[in-house]
C-alpha cells in the first residue's frame, strides 16, 4: 500500500512540473512583463522608465530563464521562472501585486471556503441520495417520470439564476437572513444558510439524476435478483443491497472533489460576499493580478491531483476487488 | 458586401461536417439504427424542431455583411452598376478604413459600406434595433420606467414618467393598450396557425406520397399518432413555435415585448441575438477540440505503450488545472494582447469574434480531456477485436487500420459528447461572463444580459425583464438540448438502454 502510495505521489511530480511550465508559459512568455506592466498601469503612452520601475517593485525585472549577468548558481535562480515558478513548489506564493502575502491571505480565507463548502457537499448529497433512492424505489411510476423532468429541467437553470432568485425570495422578499456579508464566530451562521441552500438547490438535478443511474444500474444486477428471490422485501433489498453498492461510486466521486472544497465556490462566495478562496481568485482576475491567478492555478492543481490518489486510495477500501497495481 | 467573420467560417464547415456525417452516417447501419430509435422518440422530436428553431436565428445572425449607405448625392449611385460596383469593392473598403477614424464623415463618392457589421438577422429586425428608448421601460409599457421632468404644452414643468419614443405610440390613448394587444395578438396567432396549416398540409401531401395513401388516410394516421415517427408531436410543437413567434413578432413591431435596458435597447433583440453566442459556444467548442481529441485518444489507445503515456500525462497535466482558472489566466492574456495590439483589430465586432473564438478554444482545451479518455479506453479494447488483429496481420498498415475499422467504431462517442456537452457549454458561458471572462462585453450575450441586469436587481420596483428575457431563452434551449442528448444516450449507449 505505502509502495503504491509513494509511487502515485511521484508520479505527481512531473504532472506538477507541467502545470508550472503551462503557466510560467502563459504568464510571461506569451505576453513579456513589459506588455503586463503596460497593462497594469493601463495607459497607451507609458514611459520605459515607468514600466521598469513596475517591474522592478513587483520583481519581474529579471531575465525569464538564463540570467548571464549572475555568476555561478546565479545563472538559474536569479530568474523569474525561479522566482515566481519553481518556489510555488515549497508552497512559496510570493507577493500579490498589490503587496499582500499570497500565502498568508490564502490561509486566512480557506476557512470561510470551507464552512460554505462542507454542509453544502454533505446536506446536498444526503438529500440527492435518498432522493434518488426514493425515485428507484418508485421507478416506472409518474413519480419516476414527473421526477426526472423536474431534475432534468433543475439541470437547464444556469447556477446563476439560482443565486439571483435565492437572493431575491429568501433575503430581500422574505427577510429570513441577511442578503450576503459575513462575521467571525458563531455570527456568520446566519451568513452561511443562503449561501449554502442555494448551492445545494444548484446542486440537486445534476447529482440526483446521476445517483439514479447508479442505482438503476444496481438494481439489475444478479445479487439483487438472489435477494429477491430468497423473499426480500423491496425495501430491504434497496437499503440493505442496492444502497450499498452504489455508495461505492457515489463515494468515490465525492471524495475526489473533497480536496478541491478548499478552492472554494467561485460564483456563490462573490456573490454573497464571503471572504473565501473562491471570491478571492475571482477578485484576482477581476483586479487582473497574475501572482494570485498564477498561485491558485498552481494550489487547484495540486488539490485536484491529491484528489485523484485518494480515489485511488479509496476504491481499494471500500472495494475489496480493485487491487492496487 | 458580405463579410466572413472567422466564427461563421467555422459554423458553415460545423455544417458541412454535419450535413457529410448525416450522409455517412444514413448509409452506416450501426450509426443510423441509434438515430432512427431519436427520431422515434417524441422527447427527442420535439427537442429536436425547438433546437432547430434556435439553429435557424443563429444561421441568420451569422451571414454577416457591411450595409450600404445611401450615397448623398444620389446620382452617383444611380449611374454606378453592378459591375462597376464590384470593382470598386476595394476602393470602397479603403475609404470605409479611412472613415474609421472620423465615423459619421459624409461620403463624396458612389456606392460606399458602413463601418459597421450587421447580419441578415440584423436587418430582418432592423426595426427592433433602431427603436431606441432612452432607458429602462417595462414590457409593454407606453411610458418610460423612471420619472423625469416633462415640458407641458403651456411651459411648466412636470416630474413624471414620459411617453416612449417607440414603444406603443400608435396608441392614441393608453389605456386601450390592452385591447390592441389582444387584437394583435390574436391576429399573430391567426396568421401563425395559417402558415402552420400550410406546412402540415405540404408535409400531410409528401408523406402521403411516400406512404402511397390518400391525403386524407395519411392525416388521419398521424392525428391519432400511428405513424412510426411521431410526426403528431413534431407538429404540435412546431404549431406551439410559430404561433409563439408570429404573437411575438406581431407585437414587437409596436412594442418592447420583453421591455428596454438600461440604455433603452430592446430586450427582446438583445436575447435574439444573443441566441447565436451560445449556439457557437455549445458547439464550436466541440467541433475545435474534435481533432486533437480524436487524433491523440486513438492513438493512445491503439499504440499503448510511450504513446499512450506521453498523452496520457499531457490530459492529466492539463485536466488538473480548475477549468475555470486556466479559463481566466489564457483570457487576461488575450486581453493584455489585445491592449497591447488594438491596431491589428479593425472593428469591434471583429475584436469581440476573436475574443469568442478564442473562448472556444480555451473551453475546448478544457473539455477534451474526457472525450479523449473516452475513445482512448474504446480503441484500447478495439485493438484487441478479432476483426483488427486479422487486418494487422494481412499487413495492413497502422493509418489504414485507424482509419478503417477503429474510427468508425468510436464515431458513435464522438456523438453523443457533442451533443452531452452542449447544455453544459451554454450554461458556463453564462457564468463565465458573471466573471468578466467571457465574451467580450460589447457582445450580445445571456452572460452578459444577466450580469448587467445583475446590478438592477436592488432598484425599486425592481427591473426584472432583462433577467426573465435570459432565463426564458436559455433555459427552453438548455432545456431542449438536455432533454436530447439523453434521447442520444438511451439510443446510443446500449448498456444503460438495458438498465433502464
Amino acid at each position: 500500500m505505502s509502495a503504491y502510495i509513494l509511487r502515485r505521489l511521484l508520479y505527481a511530480i512531473p504532472i506538477l512540473i507541467g502545470v508550472n511550465l503551462i503557466t510560467f508559459l502563459l504568464f510571461f512568455v506569451v505576453n513579456s512583463p513589459d506588455d503586463m506592466a503596460r497593462m497594469q498601469l493601463g495607459d497607451k503612452r507609458v514611459t520605459q522608465e515607468a514600466i521598469d520601475t513596475w517591474k522592478a517593485e513587483h520583481g519581474y525585472d529579471k531575465p525569464l530563464l538564463f540570467n548571464a549577468d549572475a555568476g555561478g548558481l546565479g545563472t538559474v535562480t536569479e530568474t523569474i521562472f525561479f522566482d515566481k515558478s519553481l518556489k510555488l513548489f515549497a508552497f512559496d506564493f510570493g507577493q500579490s501585486d498589490s503587496g499582500r502575502d499570497i500565502g498568508f491571505d490564502i490561509r486566512q480565507r480557506m476557512w470561510p471556503s470551507l464552512a460554505i463548502a462542507i454542509p453544502t457537499l454533505l446536506v446536498g448529497l444526503a438529500i440527492s441520495v435518498s432522493y434518488a433512492l426514493m425515485i428507484v424505489f418508485f421507478r416506472a411510476t409518474y413519480i419516476d417520470f414527473g421526477s426526472v423532468v423536474l431534475l432534468v429541467a433543475m439541470m437547464s437553470i444556469s447556477g446563476l439564476f439560482y443565486i439571483i432568485g435565492g437572493q431575491f425570495l429568501i433575503g430581500k422578499l422574505f427577510h429570513l437572513v441577511p442578503i450576503s456579508g459575513y462575521d467571525t464566530g458563531l455570527e456568520a451562521l446566519k451568513f452561511l444558510i443562503l449561501p449554502v441552500v442555494v448551492g445545494v438547490v444548484a446542486g440537486i438535478g445534476s447529482s440526483t439524476r446521476l445517483y439514479r443511474t447508479f442505482f438503476l444500474e444496481e438494481i439489475n444486477r444478479d445479487y439483487v435478483r438472489t435477494a429477491r428471490a430468497k423473499g426480500l422485501r423491496e425495501r430491504v433489498v434497496l437499503f440493505r443491497h442496492v444502497l450499498r453498492n452504489a455508495l461505492i461510486p457515489i463515494l468515490t466521486g465525492v471524495v475526489a472533489v473533497l480536496p478541491l472544497l478548499f478552492m472554494g465556490a467561485l460564483i456563490i462566495e462573490s456573490f454573497f460576499g464571503v471572504p473565501g478562496l473562491g471570491s478571492y481568485t475571482i477578485d484576482a482576475i477581476n483586479r487582473q493580478d497574475f501572482s494570485i491567478v498564477r498561485a491558485m492555478v498552481f494550489l487547484g492543481s495540486v488539490l485536484y491531483i491529491i484528489g485523484l490518489l485518494m480515489t485511488d486510495i479509496s476504491y481499494t477500501l471500500v472495494d475489496p476487488r480493485v487491487r492496487l497495481s | 458586401m458580405p463579410i466572413i467573420l472567422i466564427t461563421d467560417t467555422l459554423i458553415f464547415l460545423l455544417i458541412a461536417v454535419g450535413i457529410g456525417f448525416g450522409v455517412y452516417a444514413a448509409r452506416h447501419e450501426h450509426l443510423r439504427g441509434p438515430w432512427l430509435q431519436v427520431g422515434r422518440s417524441s422527447v427527442g422530436v420535439a427537442a429536436l424542431v425547438v433546437i432547430l428553431f434556435y439553429v435557424g436565428i443563429g444561421l441568420l445572425d451569422s451571414l454577416h455583411f457591411h450595409p450600404r449607405i445611401e450615397p448623398v448625392v444620389p446620382v452617383a449611385a444611380l449611374t454606378s452598376t453592378p459591375t462597376q460596383a464590384d470593382a470598386e469593392v476595394d476602393a470602397a473598403e479603403q475609404t470605409a478604413t479611412a472613415r474609421a477614424q472620423q465615423i459619421n464623415g459624409r461620403d463624396e463618392d458612389a456606392p460606399t459600406y458602413s463601418t459597421q457589421i450587421i447580419s441578415v438577422l440584423d436587418l430582418w429586425l432592423s426595426g427592433l434595433r433602431e427603436r431606441q428608448e432612452k432607458t429602462f421601460s417595462a414590457p409593454f409599457a407606453t411610458q418610460l420606467f423612471v420619472k423625469e421632468a416633462i415640458e407641458q404644452p403651456d411651459g411648466s414643468v412636470v416630474r413624471g414618467y414620459p411617453r416612449l419614443e417607440h414603444g406603443g405610440t400608435h396608441l392614441g390613448d393608453p389605456s386601450r393598450r390592452g385591447v390592441d394587444i389582444a387584437l394583435r395578438g390574436l391576429f399573430g396567432m391567426l396568421t401563425g396557425l395559417i402558415v402552420w396549416v400550410a406546412l402540415m398540409a405540404i408535409l400531410i401531401a409528401v408523406l402521403a406520397l411516400r406512404w402511397r395513401q390518400s391525403f386524407n388516410e395519411s392525416a388521419q394516421a398521424i392525428w391519432r399518432g400511428e405513424t412510426e415517427f411521431p410526426w403528431r408531436v413534431g407538429l404540435i410543437t412546431l404549431a406551439l413555435m410559430l404561433v409563439l413567434s408570429f404573437v411575438a413578432a406581431e407585437l414587437a413591431a409596436k412594442y418592447h415585448i420583453l421591455g428596454t435596458d438600461k440604455v433603452g435597447e430592446d430586450v427582446f433583440y438583445q436575447s435574439l441575438k444573443s441566441i447565436r453566442t451560445g449556439l457557437v459556444i455549445g458547439t464550436l467548442t466541440t467541433l475545435v477540440m474534435l481533432p486533437a481529441a480524436v487524433i491523440l485518444g486513438i492513438m493512445a489507445g491503439y499504440f499503448g505503450g510511450r504513446t499512450d503515456d506521453v498523452i496520457q500525462y499531457l490530459y492529466t497535466t492539463l485536466n488538473s488545472i480548475p477549468g475555470v482558472l486556466l479559463i481566466a489566466a489564457a483570457i487576461l492574456m488575450l486581453q493584455v494582447y489585445m491592449t497591447n495590439h488594438a491596431d491589428q483589430f479593425q472593428s469591434l465586432v471583429e475584436r469581440a469574434d476573436l475574443r469568442l473564438l478564442f473562448l472556444c478554444i480555451i473551453l475546448g482545451v478544457t473539455s477534451w480531456t474526457g472525450l479523449c479518455r473516452l475513445l482512448r479506453g474504446e480503441s484500447l479494447k478495439l485493438r484487441e477485436a478479432d476483426y483488427v488483429q486479422a487486418a494487422r496481420s494481412l499487413g495492413v498498415r497502422h493509418s489504414t487500420v485507424i482509419s478503417r475499422h477503429i474510427l468508425p467504431n468510436v464515431l458513435h462517442i464522438v456523438m453523443i459528447t457533442l451533443v452531452l456537452d452542449f447544455s453544459g457549454l451554454v450554461l458556463a458561458e453564462a457564468v463565465l461572463s458573471y466573471v468578466n471572462i467571457g465574451v467580450d462585453p460589447t457582445m450580445n450575450s445571456w452572460g452578459n444580459m444577466i450580469n448587467s441586469a445583475r446590478l438592477e436587481l436592488a432598484r425599486d420596483p425592481v427591473v426584472w425583464w432583462s433577467l426573465a428575457a435570459a432565463f426564458m431563452f436559455m433555459f427552453t434551449l438548455v432545456l431542449a438540448a438536455n432533454l436530447l442528448a439523453d434521447v442520444v444516450r438511451d439510443a446510443f449507449d446500449p448498456r444503460l438502454r438495458s438498465a433502464t
